[in-house]
């Protein structure tokens, strides 16, 4: 445990180094703070705008995130050459994997926190200059904690994205696991036709391969419950505990098999 | 060069103020040839807007979850495309991609409750200033009544039966299936049946606006019931001028021609302004008192009543 912390930390002081995450944090919390602006091009309805926005914001660029650190966290070790290096010391390639996805996510959450620290302060100067009147006619208030529900499922969601990433990373290269790991989040974000493909096709063998896709793929649509939060409604517990245990062990099985490609790896 | 390589050798890094004098000589010269640009040619505008996308389901399938984004957006290009509409001096605005820009947004987030209560406000809004299809106006909160079952929706309704399509009895049936719904207003009720009893009467007018103005959490949609109760009081105002001038031209045997010889005959101290500050006028010929052209209060809603108002050149949505 100790040895995937140390690698965990390695790899967060790296990202920090890294200047790519303080720069898409940057973009994100201009693009916060602007949609206060942008909320004022329309005709009512602001508060929902700057949600919608903020929420969006914080999604993409933590996307961005998760797949230009994921896809190098192991191949940048193997074109460096630093991985004969490490692999040396008294450390099982399955610990070297496990702390460069628990680094990882770490540096995730950290950037995400602030990103949603910067999300809240929007909301509550909203809240702040805002009549009561006004205020009274808002489906739900400027600093909703259901908010914070949507931020956590965005979190597992890219959690599993990173796991992926990372997956990919471990045998090939890092254009190539990029543009696997988008194809597999924009796949993942289609889940539900698979899943009803006989309303488009009616053939037996690929209505089963659409089923069978439905429950291979990750099931990323489900972590999005924006709309539900940003309209007040309530989001039931079981939905998002069901929606955490989902992540939880598709993650695993993402790591299991990072660590077994890996072990295989030959890097005579 | 054998100048700069042999200061880097000798540790003293090369000057940049050179560089950063030549920096706002070259902003100048960029912002130059941008206002030459602009003075020579004046970018291209397509005569009619393009909407590349009508279906809603492909494009909720498109947005990978980011629905409410897309609607955003959709929503400010719908507000800016009525508006560009309304705004533009040329005879016949085009309202074509009104409707289909919010069938776009209310699929893409169907709880998006300004966009159907706004939406229908400009599609039912008579010719030029909006499409004046309050049947389009109609079907758009009816697929909003469909996915969230509001009250608002219900009264919005009624509202357009009642004051642009002057259906009272349709208008009480729908405040009345309004009250119905759980936790809508009280008012409901009694607007329902004071439309039944007296519709098309301005006291039921003026009584709509108002609950409107009170009710609302939309300060455009204060703004517009606002409007609406001072064109009231200017409809209110002219009546009872009018009738006090046919006493005094009765009396006199003659109308009055101007407010010069009429302000002082009715016990006014000058002339009477509309609701909006801007002085009432007398028409020479027959002595009526009516709002100035140049009125912002123009075209008051009964002159001529909506539901007959001729539509030049209305376009098909």
């Amino acid at each position: 445990m100790r040895t995937i912390a140390l690698v965990a930390g390695a790899v967060f002081k790296e990202s920090v180094r890294d200047r790519v995450p303080y720069s898409m944090v940057a973009f994100a919390v201009l693009l916060i703070a602007a949609s206060y602006l942008i909320s004022q091009l329309t005709a009512g309805q602001d508060l929902k705008i700057i949600k919608d926005l903020g929420l969006a914001a914080i999604s993409w660029f933590g996307l961005a995130i998760a797949i230009f650190i994921g896809i190098g966290l192991v191949s940048k070790e193997v074109e460096r050459r630093s991985v004969y290096a490490l692999l040396s010391k008294p450390i099982t390639r399955g610990q070297f994997i496990l702390g460069k996805y628990a680094g990882l996510v770490f540096t995730l959450v950290v950037n995400l926190s602030a990103m949603t620290v910067a999300f809240a302060a929007v909301l509550a100067y909203v809240d702040a200059v805002t009549a009561a009147g006004v205020k009274a006619g808002w489906p739900a208030p400027a600093l909703d904690p259901r908010l914070l529900v949507a931020v956590v499922l965005t979190i597992a969601e890219l959690m599993i994205v990173t796991a992926i990433a990372l997956f990919f990373s471990t045998f090939s290269s890092p254009l190539l696991a990029a543009l696997l790991t988008f194809g597999l989040w924009v796949a993942g974000h289609f889940n539900q036709d698979f899943r009803n493909f006989e309303v488009v096709l009616d053939v037996a063998p690929a209505v089963w391969l659409g089923r069978a896709l439905y429950f291979l793929l990750p099931n990323l649509a489900s972590f999005n419950l924006r709309a539900e939060v940003v309209h007040g409604i309530d989001v039931p517990a079981r939905a998002v505990l069901l929606s955490l245990a989902y992540a939880a062990v598709y993650i695993s099985i993402l790591l299991v098999a990072s660590v077994a490609v890996f072990r295989r790896r030959d890097f005579k | 060069m054998a100048a700069a390589v042999g200061s880097r050798q000798a540790g003293v890094r090369p000057s940049n103020a050179r560089l950063l004098a030549a920096l706002p000589l070259l902003f100048a010269a960029v912002v130059g040839l941008q206002v030459m640009r602009d003075r020579d040619r004046r970018p291209y505008e397509p005569p009619a807007s393009a909407l590349w996308f009508r279906s809603g389901d492909a494009v909720k399938r498109m947005a990978l979850g980011f629905d409410n984004v897309l609607a955003d957006l959709y929503w400010m290009r719908a507000v800016v495309y009525y508006g560009g509409q309304r705004l533009q001096t040329t005879a016949t605005p085009n309202y074509d991609l009104l409707d289909p820009l919010l069938d776009l947004v209310t699929t893409l987030d169907p709880r998006f409750n300004v966009a159907y209560r706004f939406g229908a406000i400009f599609l039912a809004e008579a010719y030029p200033n909006g499409p004046g299809r309050p049947d389009l106006a109609i079907a758009l909160l009816q697929r909003g009544i469909e996915r969230t079952g509001r009250w608002e929706y219900m009264h919005d309704i009624g509202f357009i039966h009642y004051w642009w399509l002057r259906e009272f009895p349709k208008a009480a049936e729908w405040f009345e299936r309004a009250a119905e719904v759980p936790g809508s207003p009280a008012w409901l009720k009694p607007l329902a049946a004071t439309t039944l009893a007296v519709g098309g009467d301005r006291r039921s007018s003026r009584l709509m606006w108002q609950q409107l103005l009170e009710s609302s959490d939309s300060e455009w949609l204060r703004g517009n019931a606002e409007f609406r109760l001072k064109q009231l009081d200017a409809m209110d105002l002219i009546d009872s001028l009018n009738v006090a001038a046919e006493q005094h031209a009765a009396r006199l045997g003659r109308v009055a021609q101007s407010w010069q010889t009429l302000a002082p005959a009715l016990g006014l101290r000058g002339v009477p302004l509309d609701p909006a500050g801007v002085p009432l006028v007398i028409n020479p010929t027959t002595g009526r008192i009516g709002l100035a052209a140049d009125s912002p209060l123009q075209p008051l809603p009964d002159e001529p009543p909506p539901a007959s108002a001729p539509a030049p050149a209305r376009p098909q949505l």
